[in-house]
C-alpha cells in the first residue's frame, strides 16, 4: 500500500459511502444510499451518489428534458421516423431557427416554432442549474465561484440564441440546434459578417481559450510532478521549507524567473476560463449590430494588413459596364441629308502626333 | 490492479477515435503555392487520388478528319436543322463522333427512328439537336468562360446519355408537416460536400439567379437585410463549386476577405461567367426542353434534368484537363 501514502494516488476505496455533511433544515434531503463505481474510480472519485436534487435540479432537469425531446423528435420525424436514418444522419439533423421573413414574431410550429420553444425550455434548465449550483455552494459554505464561472458561460449561450437575435430584430440570426448544422453556422456567421478572426473580443477569446489550456497544462503538470514529493499535503507545504509546494514554485521561478502561489494559480485559472466566453460573448454581440464586415474594420483600424499581389487581380466584372447594346446604336443618316463636309483646308492644322497619340501606338 | 482491465477501456478510446479518422484522406497532401507566400493561398490536391482522377478526364481520340468541301449536309439529308451548311462527309463524321460521345452502348438508334432518320423520333432527336444548338452558342457566345479550348457533347456526357453530374429540384417532400422541417438543409448531400448546408443550392442560384453576394463593403452596418441564413445558402452553393472543380477557396478567393475584387485570383471572373453561362443554358435550352424530356428524364419535382459546375468540369478546375476537342470538330465551334 505504498502508493496509498499520497493522497494522489489511483486506489479505490471500498468502504460505506459517505453520506456527506448534514443539511440545512429547510433543504430537501439527498436521494440515494451511493455506492462504488471502478470506471469512475478511474477517472475520479469511485463513490457515486448520494445526489441531492431539490427543487431547482428537478424543475431543471425536467425543462432540460422537453427541451431535448422536442429537438430530438423534431429532428426524428425529419428522416421520416426512421430510427436507424435517425442514429445515422443524426450528426447533420437539426432544429432550425425561424426564417427572416418572421422577425422576432411567433412562426408557425414547424417554420421555427418548435426552435423558439426549445429555446425557451433549454433556457429555463440552465437557469435553473445556475441556481442550483449557487444554492448547493451556499448550503456547503463555499464561495460561489463556480456559479459564477459557469454564468460566464451562460452569456455567451444568451447572447448567440437571444439578446444578439434580439438586437438584430430577427430569430433568424440564432443558432439551430444540430451537430454540424451549428458548426456550419458558426462558419456562415464569420462568412457573412466579413471574418470573424479580425473581431478583437474573438481574437481574446481565443487568447483565454488557448490560455487557458496552456494553464492548465503547466498547473496539472507541476502539480503532479511535485506530487511524489507531498505536494498534496497543501496544509504542511505552505508552512515548511524545501517542501514540494515550495520546490513547485522554484521550478517556474527557475524556468522563467516568475512563479504564481498556491492561491494565485487558481485564480488565474478561474479568470482566464471565465474571461474565455465572456470576451467571446461581447464580439458575438458586437458583430451585426455595430460591425458589419470584420476584416473592414480591421483595415479601418490598421489590423489587416495588405499583401503584395504577386497575380495581377482582376476588376469585379459586374462593376463594368456592359458592352452597350447593338440596338440603342443610331440607326445610319440618310447620306442625301447630310450637310456637305467642311472644306479640309478650313480645319486648322493638327496638333503634333507624338503627342495625342498616347499609348494606342 | 489488473492490467488486463484498465487495458480494455484505452483500447475502446483509441479504436473509437481512429474509427473517427475513418472518414479522412491520409496526409500527406501536396500543397502548391499560388500567391504571395505565406498568407495560405495554395491548392491542396491528395496525390494518391490524383492519378485515378487524370486517368477518368483523358480526351478520345478523335475520329480520321475527312474532306470538309463535298455536298453539303442540308442539300443531302432531309429535315436538318443544323449544321445544314456543313459537308455532308464532316457532318456524318460528327454523328459518329456524338455516337460514341453520348451513345456508344445504343448506338445510332438512341437518337434516330431505325430506317428513318427524317422523323423527329424518339425525342433524343429533338434534345441532340438543341444540345447540337447549345453546344455552338456556348462556344460562341460563353467564351468568358469557356474561352478558345470549348466544349463538345464528350465534356458533359462521358459515354454517358445523361450526363453522371446533373441537378434537379429538391423532392418537395410533405409541405404541410407540424413537425421536422429540414428547412431545406441539414442532410447529409453530396452536392454540398456533405456539409449540413443547403442541399439545393442549384434552383436558387443557378436557375433564379439569386444574389450570391452577402457581405458588405462597409465596416460599419448600412442596413443589409443579407443574414446568416443567406450566407448558409451561398456557402453551401461555393462548397459546390470547389468539389466540382476539385479545387479549394483559394483557387478564387483570398480566403480572409471573401468578398474584395483585389484579392482574388484571376479565376474568379471566370467563374463569375461561369455561373451566369450555367443559369443561362439552364433556363433557355434544358428548362426549354421541359415539354420534350419524358417523366423518366425528370425530377421527383417535374422538372427536367439540368447543369452545374460538376456537369462539365468532373473534379477538375479545367474540364478534360484543359485539352481542347473542339480544335477536331471545328463546326461546334461556330
Amino acid at each position: 500500500m505504498a502508493e496509498y501514502q499520497n493522497l494522489f494516488n489511483r486506489v479505490q476505496v471500498r468502504t460505506v459511502p459517505d453520506p456527506g455533511v448534514a443539511l440545512p433544515e429547510h433543504d430537501w434531503p439527498r436521494r440515494g444510499k451511493g455506492g462504488f463505481s471502478y470506471l469512475y474510480g478511474l477517472i475520479g472519485d469511485s463513490q457515486v451518489g448520494p445526489i441531492y436534487l431539490g427543487w431547482a435540479g428537478v424543475a431543471s432537469i425536467l425543462s432540460g428534458i422537453v427541451a431535448i425531446e422536442i429537438i430530438g423528435l423534431n429532428m426524428w420525424a425529419s428522416v421520416g421516423w426512421d430510427p436507424i436514418q435517425f442514429i445515422r444522419q443524426l450528426p447533420w439533423l437539426a432544429l432550425e431557427p425561424p426564417s427572416p421573413e418572421y422577425g422576432l414574431r411567433l412562426p408557425p410550429l414547424a417554420q421555427g416554432g418548435w426552435w423558439l420553444m426549445a429555446g425557451f425550455f433549454l433556457t429555463v434548465s440552465i437557469l435553473l442549474w445556475w441556481t442550483r449550483m449557487y444554492q448547493r455552494a451556499r448550503a456547503l459554505g463555499m464561495g460561489t465561484h463556480v456559479a459564477w464561472a459557469f454564468a460566464s458561460a451562460i452569456w455567451l449561450y444568451l447572447v448567440l440564441g437571444f439578446i444578439r437575435p434580439v438586437l438584430m430584430g430577427s430569430w433568424a440570426e440564432a443558432v439551430p440546434f444540430g451537430i454540424f448544422p451549428h458548426l456550419d453556422w458558426t462558419a456562415a456567421f464569420s462568412i457573412r459578417y466579413g471574418n470573424l478572426f479580425y473581431n478583437p473580443f474573438h481574437m481574446l477569446s481565443i487568447a483565454f481559450l488557448y490560455g487557458s489550456t496552456l494553464l492548465f497544462a503547466m498547473h496539472g503538470a507541476t502539480i503532479l510532478a511535485a506530487g511524489r514529493l507531498g505536494a498534496d499535503r497543501e496544509l504542511e507545504q505552505v508552512t515548511d521549507r524545501g517542501t514540494a509546494a515550495e520546490r513547485c514554485t522554484l521550478f517556474w521561478r527557475w524556468t522563467m524567473g516568475f512563479g504564481a502561489s498556491m492561491e494565485s494559480i487558481h485564480r488565474w485559472a478561474w479568470w482566464f476560463a471565465v474571461l474565455c466566453p465572456l470576451t467571446g460573448g461581447i464580439g458575438i454581440l458586437l458583430t451585426g449590430t455595430v460591425v458589419d464586415n470584420w476584416y473592414l474594420w480591421g483595415v479601418k483600424h490598421g489590423i489587416a494588413p495588405a499583401y503584395p499581389e504577386l497575380i495581377p487581380p482582376p476588376v469585379d466584372p459586374a462593376a463594368v459596364p456592359p458592352p452597350a447594346d447593338p440596338a440603342a446604336v443610331p440607326p445610319p443618316v440618310d447620306p442625301a441629308a447630310m450637310p456637305p463636309p467642311a472644306d479640309p483646308a478650313a480645319v486648322p492644322p493638327s496638333a503634333d502626333p507624338a503627342a495625342t497619340s498616347g499609348g494606342t501606338q | 490492479m489488473s492490467d488486463r482491465a484498465t487495458r480494455l477501456p484505452r483500447l475502446l478510446v483509441v479504436g473509437l477515435f481512429g474509427l473517427g479518422l475513418l472518414a479522412c484522406e491520409r496526409p500527406p497532401m501536396d500543397v502548391t503555392q499560388t500567391n504571395y507566400p505565406g498568407v495560405a493561398i495554395q491548392q491542396v490536391t491528395n496525390p494518391r487520388l490524383q492519378a485515378a482522377k487524370l486517368a477518368a478526364n483523358q480526351m478520345p481520340a478523335p475520329l480520321p478528319p475527312v474532306p470538309t468541301d463535298g455536298p453539303a449536309a442540308g442539300e443531302t439529308f432531309k429535315n436538318l436543322q443544323v449544321l445544314g451548311d456543313t459537308s455532308a462527309l464532316e457532318f456524318t463524321r460528327l454523328m459518329a463522333a456524338m455516337t460514341t460521345w453520348v451513345a456508344p452502348a445504343n448506338g445510332c438508334n438512341y437518337c434516330h427512328a431505325p430506317g428513318d432518320l427524317v422523323v423527329d423520333r424518339p425525342y433524343t432527336k429533338v434534345v441532340a439537336r438543341r444540345m447540337i444548338q447549345m453546344t455552338r452558342y456556348i462556344n460562341r457566345e460563353w467564351k468568358d468562360h469557356v474561352g478558345d479550348t470549348g466544349v463538345t457533347c464528350y465534356t458533359c456526357h462521358r459515354g454517358q446519355p445523361v450526363p453522371e453530374h446533373i441537378w434537379y429540384e429538391a423532392d418537395p417532400g410533405d409541405a404541410v408537416a407540424m413537425v421536422g422541417s429540414l428547412a431545406g438543409q441539414n442532410s447529409p448531400a453530396p452536392q454540398v460536400g456533405l456539409t449540413s448546408l443547403p442541399y439545393d443550392p442549384f434552383t436558387a442560384f443557378l436557375r433564379d439567379g439569386q444574389d450570391i453576394r452577402i457581405q458588405t463593403a462597409s465596416a460599419l452596418p448600412v442596413g443589409s437585410t443579407r443574414n446568416i441564413k443567406d450566407a448558409e445558402w451561398t456557402y453551401g452553393f461555393m462548397i459546390h463549386i470547389s468539389e466540382a472543380l476539385g479545387v479549394n477557396c483559394t483557387h478564387c478567393h483570398n480566403s480572409r476577405a471573401f468578398s474584395p475584387w483585389e484579392q482574388s485570383s484571376p479565376a474568379r471572373v471566370t467563374a463569375w461567367h461561369g455561373i451566369r453561362m450555367v443559369r443561362d443554358l439552364n433556363l433557355e435550352y434544358l428548362a426549354g426542353l421541359s415539354d420534350v424530356f419524358p417523366d423518366n428524364r425528370k425530377g421527383p419535382a417535374g422538372d427536367v434534368y439540368k447543369i452545374n459546375c460538376g456537369t462539365c468540369h468532373q473534379g477538375l478546375s479545367k474540364p478534360l484537363l484543359g485539352v481542347s476537342m473542339l480544335k477536331d470538330y471545328p463546326r461546334l465551334a461556330q
